[in-house]
């Protein structure tokens, strides 16, 4: 198979292993936007042998700190982090699951005081049954499953 | 700083706790005896959604103890909410009372309240959320009527999908070896993930197969106010309601609960049965908020 495609960064964070199509949520929950400064590279529908199609994101220039890679593993369980620093793999890990999010999901309970006018952040608690992430709204106790559907 | 937010927040044994000291305190409920360790304190009762029964039983409660009340009805809350956050709204509170009591329309309300509160907040109903002072008072009478807690048979009847009442008391009721039948009709039934996370031996149920197995019949009203669509209420309003020949079939010793308001769930004649404790169930208010009070105040 033909090795992929986009060029390789001299210093930065690439996340490979995204679910295809998701890459572009990866970003919003980094808070990657155009307003931002980062120079970033995305690959989408990537054939894999182990996910059939997967996306690949790399952002230049900058090392995501791990507490906040770990959030991409709301919506992408098996995302493995590479931190590159001279070309080189400096670091490789996988993401874990954080034990709670803040600002990151929206309470779909239009009762809730999380969707109020109030000076307010959602907090969700992240757990697991078996291969199944959902999350737990920290002030209604709504629990959502579909995490993809309700970032904010 | 102790709150009580929900009945999750609150062990098994800190339940019993309750209960224990609640026992304590009836004779002063009753009057029979002077206590007056809440002496000095002042208790704000922050009403955002219109109630008689709690605001008066937490009220009662407080000056049984020696205590002051100060209330904020429901057209004062929100009036004072106009344009102020119900954040500020408590941070301006919580400095003159030494707790907060607290009923309001959306859910998780009074989890917020209390991270913004200098001083304990106490939830007294979030919406379709958590009543856990109804749930201690539930749990209160069912010991004290059916002389135990552990592995009574108990069927919960009516709204079980909008009564915070019944979402407060089906979790607390799991730590109980409760057997527990849910009758209610389909578009009023538990939430399912709700159900989902439920540890223990829960099953829907008819009400005519197993009322006469049941050691308590928990029955809640069908709230109009938690319908978006009048037609559906209609339908469904006067479905499940307990008449004398229904009691008949009951076990001797069973008894019927209602955490009142009833509208015609149970009819009147029921109310001179052995089997009819719903009026001792809201005496039982006052000494179980009694304790809840002295436990975050004192």
């Amino acid at each position: 198979m033909r090795e992929l495609v986009i060029s390789k960064i001299k210093e930065g964070t690439v996340i490979d292993h995204i679910p295809a199509g998701r890459a572009i949520l990866v970003l919003k929950i980094l808070g990657i936007n155009e307003k931002t400064r980062e120079t970033v590279s995305m690959a989408l529908n990537v054939p894999s042998k182990k996910m059939g199609k997967k996306d690949i994101v790399k952002v230049e220039g900058l090392f995501i700190k791990e507490e906040e890679l770990n959030k991409i593993a709301l919506i992408a369980p098996n995302a493995t982090i590479n931190l590159i620093k001279d070309y080189e793999i400096e670091k490789k890990f996988k993401v874990k699951l954080p034990e709670v999010v803040k600002g990151i999901l929206k309470c779909p309970n239009r009762m809730c005081i999380s969707n109020s006018k109030e000076p307010i952040s959602s907090i969700f608690y992240i757990k697991t049954n078996g291969n199944e992430v959902f999350a737990k709204c920290h002030y209604c106790g709504r629990r959502i499953k579909e995490l993809a559907d309700y970032l904010l | 700083m102790k709150h009580l937010i929900s009945i999750d927040d609150l062990s098994k044994e800190e339940i019993l706790k309750i209960l224990d000291k609640a026992e304590d305190f009836e004779e002063v409920a009753l009057g029979l005896r002077n206590c007056r360790i809440l002496e000095g304190k002042i208790l704000a009762n922050l009403f955002f959604e219109p109630s008689t029964r709690t605001r008066i039983s937490f009220e009662t409660a407080m000056k049984r103890l020696g205590g002051e009340v100060v209330n904020v009805s429901a057209q004062e809350a929100s009036s004072m909410a106009k344009g102020e956050t119900l954040a500020d709204t408590i941070r301006v509170i919580s400095n003159y009372c030494d707790a907060i009591v607290i009923r309001h329309f959306l859910e998780g309300a009074a989890r917020f309240a209390a991270e913004n509160s200098s001083v304990p907040v106490i939830n007294a109903g979030d919406g379709a959320g958590q009543h856990p002072t109804q749930t201690l008072l539930d749990l209160y009478t069912i010991r004290k009527e059916c002389r135990r807690l552990e592995g009574l048979t108990v069927a919960l009847v009516g709204d079980l999908k909008y009564s915070r009442t019944i979402h407060s008391l089906i979790k607390a009721l799991t730590l109980f070896n409760t057997k527990i039948y849910l009758v209610s009709p389909e578009i009023l039934s538990l939430p399912e993930d709700f159900l989902e996370e439920l540890n223990g031996d829960v099953e829907k149920a008819k009400l005519e197969e197993i009322i006469d197995s049941v050691d308590v019949l928990y029955v809640t009203r069908i709230q109009k106010e938690r319908f978006l669509d009048e037609e559906e209420y209609r339908r469904v309003a006067g479905s499940y309601r307990i008449t004398l020949d229904m009691v008949k079939r009951m076990k001797e010793n069973a008894i019927i609960l209602h955490p009142l308001p009833r509208v015609d769930e149970i009819d009147v004649r029921v109310d001179s049965t052995r089997n009819a404790r719903y009026f001792k169930q809201a005496f039982y208010g006052v000494p179980v908020r009694m304790a809840i009070l002295s436990e975050v105040m004192v």
